[in-house]
C-alpha cells in the first residue's frame, strides 16, 4: 500500500519535474522523486540501496542546484524577521521531535540487531548450497544488489564508448581503429 | 615493447588467463567471483595488447565483439533471474543445490558468476580498446 502510494507519488513529481519552467524547481521535484525512491528501497527490504541512493541523491541534488543557479541563493533578512524566526524555531523543534523518536528505537551501542544477518549465517548454505557465504549472500539473497552493480558498469561502458566515440569522429582520421 | 616483456608474456599470459577463468569459475566455493574474476580475464588481454601491439589483441576480440558481448552478458544475467519465476520469483534459485564444497553446487549462484565474469571482462576490456584508439586518433591529428 504505502509502496504504491509512493509509486503513484514519484510519477506526479516526476511529471511536475518536465513540466516546471522554473529550473530550480525542476531540480527540487527530481530530488523529491529520489527521494521517494530510497523509502521504496526500504519498504522494500533492501536498506544497502536505501542508503546508498539517499547519499547518491543528496550529492545529485546539491551538484544539480550548484550547475543550474549561477548566483548564490538569495536571502531574505530585512522585513519578515518575526516570521523567519518562528517558522525556523517549527522547523527545528519538528526535526528535534523526529530525532527523538527515532533514535529510543535506537538497541543500545555495542549491541546491534542481528535479526537479518543471523538468519543469512544460519541457514546461508542451506538455502543456497554455496560454500562462499559472501558469495551466497551478493547473488542470492540480495541479488538485486549485483543487478544494480551490473547495470552501473553497463551505464558506464555505455558513456565512455558514446564520449569516446564523439571525440574520435572529431579527429575523423580513423573511424573504427578496432578493425 | 622490449624482447623481455614479450618473452615473458607470452610464458604468462595463458596462466592469468586460466587463473582468472578459476577465480570466476569457484566464486561460489571459495574467495572471488564473477566481479574479481572478469577483471582478471580483462588483464590478460590488456597485458597482450601492451606487449605485442594493439593489432594482436584486436584481432582476437575487436570492438565491436566487445560490445556486443557486454550486453549479451548484462541480457543474460537478467534472464537467468527472470527464470527463477518458474521457481515463483525474480532471483528464485531453481536449480539443484547439489552437494557443499563440489564445483557444480549452489544452483544458480555459478551460472551469475559466469555471466557477470563475461562481461566484467569485456566490458572493462571495451573500455580500455576505447581509451587506445582514442589515444591513436590524437596521435595521428
Amino acid at each position: 500500500m504505502e509502496l504504491h502510494i509512493l509509486l503513484i507519488f514519484m510519477i506526479f513529481a516526476a511529471i511536475i519535474a518536465i513540466e516546471i519552467k522554473d529550473l530550480f524547481s525542476s531540480v527540487i521535484a527530481v530530488g523529491a522523486v529520489g527521494f521517494a525512491l530510497s523509502l521504496a528501497f526500504l519498504i522494500l527490504k533492501s536498506p544497502d540501496l536505501a542508503i546508498t541512493q539517499l547519499v547518491v541523491e543528496l550529492l545529485c541534488l546539491i551538484i544539480l542546484i550548484r550547475a543550474t543557479i549561477r548566483k548564490d541563493l538569495p536571502l531574505v533578512i530585512e522585513g519578515r524577521w518575526v516570521f523567519n524566526t518562528v517558522s525556523t524555531l517549527v522547523f527545528v523543534a519538528v526535526f528535534l521531535f523526529f530525532c527523538f523518536t527515532a533514535l529510543k528505537d535506537l538497541p543500545a551501542f555495542g549491541d546491534p540487531i542481528m535479526n537479518v544477518v543471523k538468519k543469512y549465517l544460519e541457514q546461508g548454505q542451506a538455502k543456497t548450497g554455496a560454500v562462499n557465504i559472501v558469495t551466497a549472500i551478493i547473488l542470492d539473497f540480495r541479488a538485486y544488489d549485483a543487478l544494480g552493480e551490473a547495470a552501473v558498469l553497463f551505464t558506464a561502458v555505455i558513456g565512455i564508448m558514446a564520449v569516446l566515440r564523439s571525440f574520435a569522429k572529431e579527429g575523423g582520421s580513423e573511424e573504427d581503429g578496432a578493425k | 615493447m622490449s624482447v623481455i616483456v614479450k618473452a615473458i608474456t607470452r610464458i604468462i599470459i595463458s596462466m592469468v588467463l586460466v587463473f582468472g577463468i578459476y577465480i570466476v569459475a569457484h566464486g561460489h566455493v571459495s574467495p572471488g567471483g564473477g566481479f574479481a574474476g572478469g577483471v582478471i580475464i580483462a588483464l590478460s588481454f590488456v597485458l597482450l595488447m601492451l606487449a605485442f601491439g594493439k593489432g594482436v589483441a584486436t584481432s582476437k576480440v575487436t570492438r565491436n565483439i566487445a560490445a556486443n558481448l557486454e550486453g549479451v552478458g548484462a541480457l543474460m544475467f537478467l534472464m537467468i533471474a527472470l527464470l527463477g519465476f518458474l521457481g515463483g520469483a525474480f532471483f528464485m534459485n531453481i536449480l539443484a543445490k547439489g552437494t557443499p564444497f563440489k564445483l557444480f553446487s549452489a544452483g544458480t549462484i555459478p551460472l551469475y558468476n559466469y555471466v557477470l565474469g563475461l562481461k566484467v571482462g569485456v566490458g572493462l576490456f571495451a573500455i580500455y580498446l576505447a581509451f587506445v584508439i582514442l589515444e591513436n586518433t590524437r596521435k595521428n591529428k
